[in-house]
């Protein structure tokens, strides 16, 4: 059952900006958002983990509707990772990754132990064991990313909200990142910008217009020229590579004088 | 091969925990006996001569009911001067560091302290308008008025930054304005209503002062550090949650609002009282954390008792050396602070230009 959306919309200072969006991904499954800037694909994520509250529908965990779980319980099944995490702190990347142990904590303390394994299997899960030690800001900007995932595993969780995890990354270390979450055992929900990304790496899109859902499928059934003229008014052109098994886009240059 | 390493990894992980636990516990009571031993030292600095054995018999006469001959003024100038002295000189230190690193921690921002975002001016006002307009009446009392101050001057400065768009920067220059403003506040007061003996009283307790305290201000100051100590204690992992802001730290199961409310307005009732006592004591919140971050990492489980016992050090050592350095004129204990606290905002500040 997991995490799902039902109808939910929400309407932020007069303006609607999620609308009656239903999303209920399978256990396991990456889900790619997509649309563009102000589709409603972050306001969508910030229901999902809870932060806002829908003005009609509801979000609910395992049928159970978020607004009545505690934020506590909710950080121990939904995780989050952002798009550009920032700190002034001297923290070491291991410390980082402990942050993820919060939610496990009872009033006055938690099981050391419990903590301990589970941060050495999130460094190890996302390749960083060898820069426990190291400060979070010596570090790339794709192994900050990758460490807010190991804090975010350290969580536990069963699903994993990212929003446009890759924006500030290079195309090796987007393809890293993607590669990373897709194997990770966890429902992931991730928010993206580039549709290439998300035909490759994503099982299922869903495709935001105006705070609602336009499409829905896999990226071969959902992607198609149509719907990229219609969602993001350029033209593009969608190919299908039998070898590979994925989706490829091309676009065209934007007609200027036409507008 | 894997039965054994199961069976020994919690053996190692065991050991390891008890040696965490030796560790933290001996750096704690290493602390509170360097602690102890700077409030005996500064006690025997100024202008009237006491030894350490003065000290140690007096100490002895008055909590053991030792029965030790000493000079009756050396009783009076160790139990009714100095003692209670430095007891207020450690209470501001570990109180002010504390909310130095609550506000770096839930601001975001590693220039924050009461005294840089013009919380220590508002108390200085507060109390100025109760001291010397007698606004509110005696029931109110110079703690009341400066903690009406403290929070109004904090309200004031995270309105004014959320105005100008709330960024980590904003809160500085906030607290800029806001000091500008408190100070002109107090001065116009003072001016205006205080006649000469009131303004002297108050440009020297302005400056941050520890002249003429009393038991009963020991007794108050102690135990609102105490109970902000214990408070920030128990919140030290939502402290650590806020290193990458409100969003992570609510997706990690805080109620941000909910933290930030009781930890600031703890922030201001320690400032507060402890203004009411000693004046506006400043750079010591911003100094202290800092030491104790480079010291002991990022984790406040660490950061809290380090800082709390760091800054106690630091003020005694501070007010004793104020003390004597222009003996018989004592100098004002924030002037102090003041001398070596900017240099460390001014390093912070380059630091910051370079990691951005």
């Amino acid at each position: 059952m997991s995490l799902a959306a039902e109808n939910v919309s929400w309407s932020r200072e007069g303006t609607l900006v999620v609308d009656g969006v239903t999303l209920r991904p399978a256990p396991g499954d990456t889900v790619g958002l997509l649309g563009p800037n102000g589709s409603g694909k972050s306001s969508l994520l910030r229901l999902m983990q809870g932060v806002a509250k829908p003005s009609a529908g509801t979000v609910r965990l395992d049928g159970e509707a978020l607004s009545s779980i505690p934020r506590r319980s909710i950080a121990r099944a939904v995780a989050v990772v952002s798009q550009h995490a920032q700190t002034d702190m001297d923290i070491l990347v291991e410390d980082v990754v402990r942050l993820g142990r919060i939610p496990h904590r009872g009033t006055w303390g938690g099981d050391p132990e419990a903590d301990r394994a589970a941060v050495v299997r999130a460094l190890e899960h996302t390749g960083l064991a060898d820069k426990a030690d190291r400060l979070w800001h010596t570090l790339s900007g794709g192994e900050r990313q990758r460490v807010q995932i190991a804090r975010a595993l350290a969580q536990e969780p069963r699903e994993l909200l990212l929003d446009e995890p890759t924006n500030h990354l290079d195309i090796r270390h987007q393809l890293e990142l993607l590669t990373l979450v897709t194997r990770l055992p966890v429902t992931s929900i991730v928010a993206l910008h580039d549709l290439n990304l998300a035909a490759m790496f994503c099982d299922q899109l869903v495709v935001l217009k105006d705070g609602a859902v336009v499409a829905g499928g896999t990226p071969r059934e959902v992607l198609t020229p149509a719907l990229i003229r219609d969602v993001y008014e350029v033209d593009a052109e969608v190919r299908y590579d039998d070898a590979r098994g994925r989706v490829a886009i091309s676009f065209e240059p934007a007609a200027l004088a036409a507008h | 091969m894997p039965a054994p390493a199961a069976s020994a990894a919690p053996a190692a992980g065991g050991r390891r925990r008890a040696r965490t636990i030796l560790t933290a516990a001996g750096l704690t009571l290493g602390g509170i006996a360097l602690l102890a031993f700077s409030v005996g030292v500064a006690i025997t600095l100024g202008p009237a001569d006491v030894s350490l054995v003065n000290v140690r018999d007096v100490l002895l006469n008055h909590l053991a009911e030792a029965d030790i001959p000493v000079r009756v003024t050396e009783d009076a100038i160790v139990w009714q001067e100095r003692l209670p002295r430095a007891l207020v000189a450690a209470a501001c230190g570990a109180g002010l560091g504390l909310c130095g690193a609550i506000m770096q921690s839930l601001l975001r921002n590693p220039l924050a302290d009461p005294y840089v975002l013009g919380v220590s001016s508002g108390a200085s006002t507060g109390a100025v308008a109760v001291g010397v307009l007698g606004l509110g009446g005696a029931a109110l009392g110079l703690s009341g008025g400066a903690f009406i101050g403290a929070l109004v001057a904090f309200a004031l400065v995270l309105g004014l930054s959320k105005m100008a768009g709330g960024g980590n920067d904003r809160v500085v220059l906030a607290g800029v304005a806001s000091t500008q403003l408190f100070s002109a506040l107090t001065s116009l007061i003072v001016f205006a209503f205080a006649d000469s003996d009131e303004t002297r009283g108050v440009m020297f307790w302005l400056l941050g002062s520890l002249e003429g305290v009393r038991w009963n201000d020991v007794a108050l100051c102690l135990s609102v550090v105490a109970a902000g100590t214990l408070i920030c204690l128990r919140y030290a992992h939502a402290l650590d949650a806020f290193a990458f802001g409100d969003e992570v730290a609510s997706s990690l199961g805080l109620n941000v609002r909910r933290v930030r409310l009781l930890l600031l307005l703890m922030t201001a009732l320690i400032t507060a009282t402890l203004v009411s006592v000693a004046g506006a004591i400043g750079f010591v919140g911003l100094v202290l954390p800092h030491a104790a971050r480079l010291l002991f990492g990022s984790r406040h489980t660490r950061i809290v008792p380090a800082t709390a016992v760091l800054g106690a050090i630091f003020m005694v050592w501070v007010d004793a050396g104020s003390r004597v350095a222009f003996a018989p004129t004592p100098l004002p204990v924030g002037v102090g602070t003041a001398l070596i606290g900017v240099p460390v905002f001014i390093a912070l500040l380059a630091r910051r230009r370079r990691a951005a």
